[in-house]
């Protein structure tokens, strides 16, 4: 490891002291971004819920661990305020926790209000308010010519009409919606907004929703993150060729 | 003037001084028009800590608020100059809060999850140096759970943190509100740059504005680090060589770029610490205008002012902002004060010579902040 690492500085990655923020950072995707990104010398912060997996990821990444529910109105700053304060700014949010709404899936018109309600707090709210928090970091990123990215984690499920996926892909459509304008909206302050559908992975999400799919059929969320890493750098690349948005 | 009592700013108004004294009532909306093209509007995007933070004193058991209020090594948010109160909060004006137990190095404070030690007593018994037992991230996990924005006893509801952050807050430095940059919204910053008009900003840690106390009151502003990007820089050069005007969003960001300003009428990139004191007899080198809250003689901020104007303008102004029913305080309404003709013609007679940091004649004993250590910073 020491050995590959001599060889082969970090910084060949592009990634090197970028400051990312990743959201559901103990499971699935998240912890997979969080370790490739920690692997690849970025700076990272990622918040979950359960404080024991936080200590745990934190332990084996050396990535800063945030206690906090993103559904959560009340957490949304002081989560913000720990991001900024622990990486000095921010280039990169992932926005990736998300939940299902009920398990197991049901048709919407057995699906509880409050349900509904919990899916687009966790899945749209949540990324709009952590996203508005730190929008002033981002902005300030893009003003020095550094990265200013926000990802947010789609679905197929936010393009198909899924029977039974009825709130998780109503809330994950109107997150990627929302991506669309928002990037429309944000061109001229330098920041970029993408939704990425990583496609369908082998994850304890996955494992929720459809229980009797075969795990070897599924992606592997270190490949999805890989993947998704990929599509950043292509993204930061194309900001760095068209600075005009930020300075001018 | 009537005090603007709760965060919601929907209804500012904004009073505007011209260059020779003329005053206009506009909307806030206005800024977005109120600008020329190649004109550079400068901002503070620092973001605002919860600073104050309530707690018992270990030894006494006595309650005890203590507010944040400077850095000790910029950067660290495990060491503070900070501000202590005896029982209470901020529905008392600070005026007539009981002062803190008595304070020896060495004392701990419990403050919820937080764990504060007494370093030094800085010659004032409300005004201690003090570090957080634990590292960055514990200790910002801590400030983020149990820290409060400081408030005063105008705005009796408590504030969150959503309250006190600017639209482009960023990096978590200041001690209260850069209060001028809740004019911004990013409707307006859009207008600008559709304009030609530039947004800059620099980071400058804003401290706090009362303590109650008229001894430490006449030591404020302490000294403040900042820093400016080469962005900001450039911008600023460019604008002053084609004779654009300065606009200054805040008394903070008028500090920092004097703190900052270089002698070829450009301000310098990079960290640096404002001690200055601005004043009737300064000599202004960078802004042309402030867009600040409405200032009344007396108080913290009007000292500033009048580096822009006369003291006849100035009260000029504040009698018209106090028979308009403006209303002050940080969630009030704004006034874009021009310097004036006048001012510029007489000071730069005057002062051909003048210092960076000149001091106002009136400057008290300085705070002993010269002691307070400012490792890993330097202008560059």
């Amino acid at each position: 490891m020491t050995k590959t690492t001599d060889l082969k500085p970090a910084a060949d990655t592009g990634f090197r002291g970028l400051r990312i923020a990743i959201t559901g950072g103990t499971s699935g995707l998240g912890r997979a971004l969080v370790r490739q990104f920690s692997a690849a010398g970025a700076r990272v912060a990622f918040v979950a819920r359960t404080a024991d997996r936080v200590k745990q990821v934190a332990a084996e990444t050396g990535a800063i661990g945030l206690v906090g529910d993103v559904g959560q109105k009340d957490d949304i700053y002081p989560l913000a305020l720990q991001i900024t304060g622990t990486l000095g700014g921010l280039d990169i949010l992932i926005n990736n926790a998300s939940v299902l709404g009920p398990v197991p899936l049901i048709p919407l018109a057995d699906t509880d209000c409050e349900d509904l309600e919990q899916a687009l707090a966790v899945n749209l709210i949540g990324p709009f308010r952590l996203t508005k928090a730190l929008y002033g970091a981002l902005a300030s990123s893009a003003r020095e010519g550094r990265g200013a990215l926000v990802v947010n984690i789609s679905s197929d499920a936010a393009v198909s009409a899924y029977p039974d996926w009825g709130a998780y892909g109503a809330s994950k459509a109107a997150l990627a919606h929302m991506s669309a304008i928002w990037d429309a909206e944000a061109a001229t302050q330098g920041i970029r907004f993408l939704a990425v559908d990583p496609g369908d992975m082998d994850t304890p999400m996955h494992a929720a929703a459809l229980p009797d799919t075969d795990p070897a059929t599924l992606k592997r969320p270190e490949d999805a993150a890989a993947e998704l890493i990929e599509r950043i750098r292509a993204a930061l690349a194309e900001q760095q060729s068209a600075p005009e948005a930020a300075s001018a | 003037m009537i005090a603007a009592d709760t965060p919601d700013q929907r209804a500012a108004r904004l009073l505007t001084v011209g260059r020779d004294g003329e005053i206009r009532h506009r909307r806030r909306s206005d800024l977005a028009t109120l600008f020329d093209p190649g004109d550079v509007v400068v901002a503070n995007d620092a973001a605002t800590l919860p600073a104050s933070l309530h707690g018992r004193h270990e030894a006494t058991g006595a309650p005890v608020e203590i507010r944040l209020a400077g850095w000790v090594t910029p950067g660290d948010p495990t060491r503070f100059l900070a501000i202590a109160f005896g029982p209470g909060d901020h529905r008392t004006q600070t005026e007539y809060r009981p002062p803190p137990p008595r304070l020896n190095p060495g004392d701990r404070l419990r403050l919820g999850p937080l764990i504060v030690v007494i370093d030094r007593l800085l010659d004032h018994p409300r005004l201690v140096e003090l570090h957080f037992v634990g590292d960055t991230a514990s200790v910002l996990a801590g400030l983020a759970g149990h820290g409060r924005p400081i408030q005063y006893a105008h705005v009796p509801s408590p504030l969150a943190l959503w309250d006190v952050w600017t639209s482009i807050a960023a990096d978590p430095v200041a001690f209260e509100p850069p209060s001028a940059g809740f004019a911004l919204d990013w409707r307006t910053i859009a207008a600008w740059r559709e304009r030609g008009v530039r947004l800059a900003t620099l980071t400058h840690a804003a401290g706090i504005s009362s303590t109650g106390d008229p001894a430490l009151d006449a030591r404020l502003p302490f000294d403040e680090p900042y820093r400016i990007p080469e962005a900001t820089s450039d911008a600023i050069h460019r604008a002053k060589r084609h004779g654009r005007r300065i606009v200054a969003l805040g008394t903070t960001v008028v500090r920092a770029l004097e703190a900052a300003a270089s002698s070829s009428g450009g301000v310098i990139a990079g960290a640096g610490i404002a001690r200055n004191r601005i004043g009737p007899a300064t000599r202004l080198a960078v802004p042309d205008a402030v867009l600040t809250g409405m200032h009344a003689p007396g108080e913290s901020h009007y000292d500033l002012l009048r580096a822009f104007a006369d003291d006849g303008t100035l009260r000029r102004t504040a009698k018209v902002a106090q028979d308009r029913g403006y209303h002050s305080h940080e969630f009030g309404d704004v006034m874009l004060l021009s310097r004036q003709r006048a001012v510029s013609a007489a000071r730069s007679h005057r002062s051909a010579s003048a210092s960076r940091t000149p001091s106002a004649p009136k400057a008290p004993a300085k705070p002993r902040l010269s002691q307070v250590s400012t490792r890993g910073l330097e202008i560059t």
